[in-house]
């Protein structure tokens, strides 16, 4: 437990701001509140490529309540809510 | 002795190129477009190798995996497991990847073995992937998948001539008894096991520069940036409409000029009677009338071919996720109904993307609420008749802003109609996750541009010709007959058919301000929107005997009141005025009901929407 990375707390990609930086930690469906169940939610989650150890960066916010998020994983770009992105818990 | 016919599918994520694969190797024009979703459903091809060999090709809706989340990928999976009734499943897969992105198409690689199926991978868009310096070891990542890989470029001549002599070599040596099918849908823990697979592969065989694509970055810097994207998005909506206008006038004039050129030569070269009537007031007049719109509806559709090309539409959605969410809309909803402008049938197929039922079935219901091409004859008929040309601050043109204005009325009583559906029958109502991919910019292509408008552009031509025609053909015919006692003094056509109907109808609609006349139109206008437009042009132009080869538009500006042009334009908005669109909801939803539904809470608006901007017309004098 040396690396730098692991010394940065951990927190949801739901509360991350623009600009932010990380690597997936693991997934945690059931903190999202999201209308999906919890299996659906982190198959998906995977199938978009979230999964962990992917390096992630936040690149755009939307306007009303800085919603959704356009999120950099590893080559592509997808766009999120921040409501199913607070399953994601980056570090 | 003849090979029996040879069956591929092609599968692979959305937006990988599966569409562009199989018109390159079919000849066929389906749709292609940058962004994930644009086929929802299955179309078969067929083509012969270079070693002769017959063979049939399916493209299909891209997916993530086989778990089959909406209807567009239930689609994909049943055909793949060979669930679809009457279906042969296919003899050889083509799994598609967009080879600047291979992680998400080789985890579905590895669950699309457990099928049993033989397979080829086929690393599509190799020209850009070679442009950004990505690298691939072919014979590796072969080896490594068990499964052969070739490279392709679908949208450049020759681009899939390996693939052709891959298909031809392997065809050759399949076994008649392929693998055994192990697919069952994946649990979480095998899901992230074959990601982390994929990856580890795709690091033994990929080299991938550091760098994405510069220009997507920056071009998504303006617009997504939270503010200006908006700006930008109401700036491209805004010139699209002004454009119109602006741009079409002077072909939509010429047009026009040689139809008056047509109806006058008629009337001269032939004897006064029937056969002259037909062709000058049925034919001239009423298709004419329609087919002069031919330049806007080109104007539209580049702009929204241009757009999807060029890889915008999903950046919209993005833009628009949380505005449409307020509305109680799914944020998969936004590229539906933006296909709805052109023309409710391909956006309501479209909403086959969004998994949640009640959310596709919202979505269904308002897409008729965009305002479709169809709708812009009878907007810019009356717009140009009763709105002045003028310029307003200087540089907007006052017809085009009120045409944005209708469409902005559209689309604002959609997302209204919407927020009722949601707040009155689905309270415990969840709001849907929007997750979309955005892929990065390309070029429009030239070739495909000018391939989508001339393919609107023959339909629009092949309805004005079957469709409209045989309904003009039908009002000609009432508006001519019976004809008038010998001695009548009154107008011939106050003794025909459609006097009688329309003026049967009339004391329903005298309280919107429709005349008999518009009575008459809307009827044929049910077969479709722009129909009102020819039949009106008909039925004036009869009315108006030998001096009638005055344009429609002059006509109208001499016989209706602005309330009542105003209230047109206003029924327009609304009414569902169109018998596919309704057969395509009946088709989608499974239910004549939620037919009728949409065709009743239509009817009802627009009826409430005449009435009130009548009488508000007439109360500040324009009656
Ligand atoms: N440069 C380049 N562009 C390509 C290639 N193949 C496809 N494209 C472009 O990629 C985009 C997507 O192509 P489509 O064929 O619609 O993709 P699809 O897989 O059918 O997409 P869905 O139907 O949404 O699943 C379009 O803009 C194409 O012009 C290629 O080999 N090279
Ligand atoms: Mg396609």
């Amino acid at each position: 437990m040396t690396d730098i990375h692991d010394t940065r707390s951990q927190m949801p990609l739901g509360l991350a701001q623009r600009g932010y930086t990380g690597v997936i930690q693991h997934l945690s469906a059931k903190d999202a509140g999201s209308a999906l169940s919890d299996v659906e939610l982190e198959s998906r989650l995977i199938e978009l490529g979230f999964v962990e150890g992917a390096r992630v960066e936040v690149l755009h916010e939307g306007l009303v309540g800085r919603d959704p998020i356009a999120v950099r994983v590893d080559s592509i770009t997808i766009a999120v809510r921040r409501r199913e992105a607070m399953a994601i818990i980056v570090a | 002795m003849e090979l029996p016919l040879l069956h591929l599918a092609l599968v692979g994520t959305p937006n990988s190129g599966k569409t562009s694969l199989f018109n390159a190797l079919t000849g066929s024009r389906q749709k292609v477009a940058n962004y994930p979703g644009v086929t929802v459903e299955r179309k078969e091809g067929f083509f012969v190798t270079p070693l002769g060999r017959q063979v049939s090709v399916v493209d299909l809706p891209g997916t993530y995996s086989l778990r089959g989340r909406s209807p567009d990928e239930e689609i994909t999976r049943d055909f793949v497991l060979g669930k679809a009734t009457g279906e042969t499943v296919p003899d050889l897969v083509l799994c598609v990847a967009d080879s600047t992105n291979l992680r998400l198409t080789i985890r579905l690689l590895l669950e699309l073995k457990r099928t049993g199926r033989p397979m080829i991978l086929v690393l599509n868009m190799f020209d850009i992937a070679a442009r950004r310096g990505i690298t691939v070891d072919v014979e590796r990542l072969a080896k490594e998948l068990g499964v052969p890989v070739v490279t392709s470029i679908a949208v450049r001549k020759g681009g899939t001539a390996d693939l052709l002599s891959l298909t031809d070599e392997i065809s050759a040596k399949l076994a008649a008894e392929p693998g055994e099918n192990n697919w069952r849908a994946l649990s979480v823990a095998e899901l992230r096991a074959t990601q982390r697979e994929a990856d580890r592969i795709i690091a033994d065989c990929v080299s991938l520069p550091a760098r994405p694509d510069t220009w997507t970055a920056r071009i998504d810097a303006i617009v997504l940036h939270p503010v200006g994207g908006l700006i930008v998005l109401a700036a491209i909506l805004f010139v699209m409409f002004q454009a119109v206008f602006a741009w079409a006038q002077p072909l939509m004039e010429l047009l026009n000029s040689g139809f008056d050129a047509l109806g006058e030569f008629v009337h001269a070269t032939l004897p006064a009677g029937l056969l002259q009537s037909f062709l000058q007031n049925g034919v001239i007049s009423g298709v004419g009338s329609v087919i002069v719109f031919l330049p806007q509806i080109i104007i539209i559709f580049l702009f929204i071919l241009l757009l999807e090309d060029f890889g915008y539409m999903a950046r919209a959605a993005f833009l628009m996720d949380r505005i449409m969410g307020g509305a109680g809309l799914h944020g998969r909803a936004f590229i539906p109904l933006l296909s709805s402008f052109a023309c409710a049938i391909p956006g309501i197929m479209a909403t086959r993307v969004i998994d949640n039922k009640r959310d596709r079935l919202t979505t269904i219901l308002i897409a008729p609420l965009m305002t479709c091409s169809a709708r812009i004859p009878v907007y810019t008929l009356i717009i140009s008749a009763f709105i002045p040309a003028r310029e307003v601050w200087g540089f907007i043109n006052l017809q085009g802003l009120v045409m944005f204005g209708l469409y902005a009325v559209g689309i604002a009583s959609a997302l209204a109609v919407s927020f009722l559906i949601k707040f009155f029958m689905l309270r415990d109502y969840a709001p849907a996750p929007f997750m979309l991919e955005l892929p990065d910019y390309k070029m429009p292509r030239l070739k495909s541009i000018a391939i989508g408008v001339y393919t609107r552009a023959k339909m629009f031509l092949h309805r004005a010709g079957t469709t409209i025609f045989s309904m003009m053909v039908l009002i000609w015919f009432l508006a001519s007959f019976p004809q008038p006692p010998a001695g009548a003094t009154e107008p011939a056509i106050d003794f025909s058919l459609a006097a009688i109907i329309g003026k049967a109808l009339e004391p329903l609609l005298a309280p919107v301000g429709f005349n008999w006349q518009i009575a008459v139109a809307l009827i044929p206008g049910m077969a479709a929107r722009e129909v009102a437009v020819a039949a009106l042009g008909t039925v004036y132009a009869i009315e108006g005997g030998k001096e009638a080869a005055e344009q429609i538009g002059q006509v109208l500006a001499t016989k209706w009141s602005l309330a009542t042009a105003l209230s047109m334009l206003a029924w327009y908005i609304f009414a569902p005025q169109c018998a596919s669109t309704l057969a395509v909801i009946r088709r989608e939803t499974g239910s004549w009901t939620w037919m009728a539904v949409t065709f009743g809470y239509m009817l009802v608006l627009a009826y409430a929407a005449s009435l009130l901007t009548y009488n508000v017309a007439v109360a500040f004098g324009a009656g």
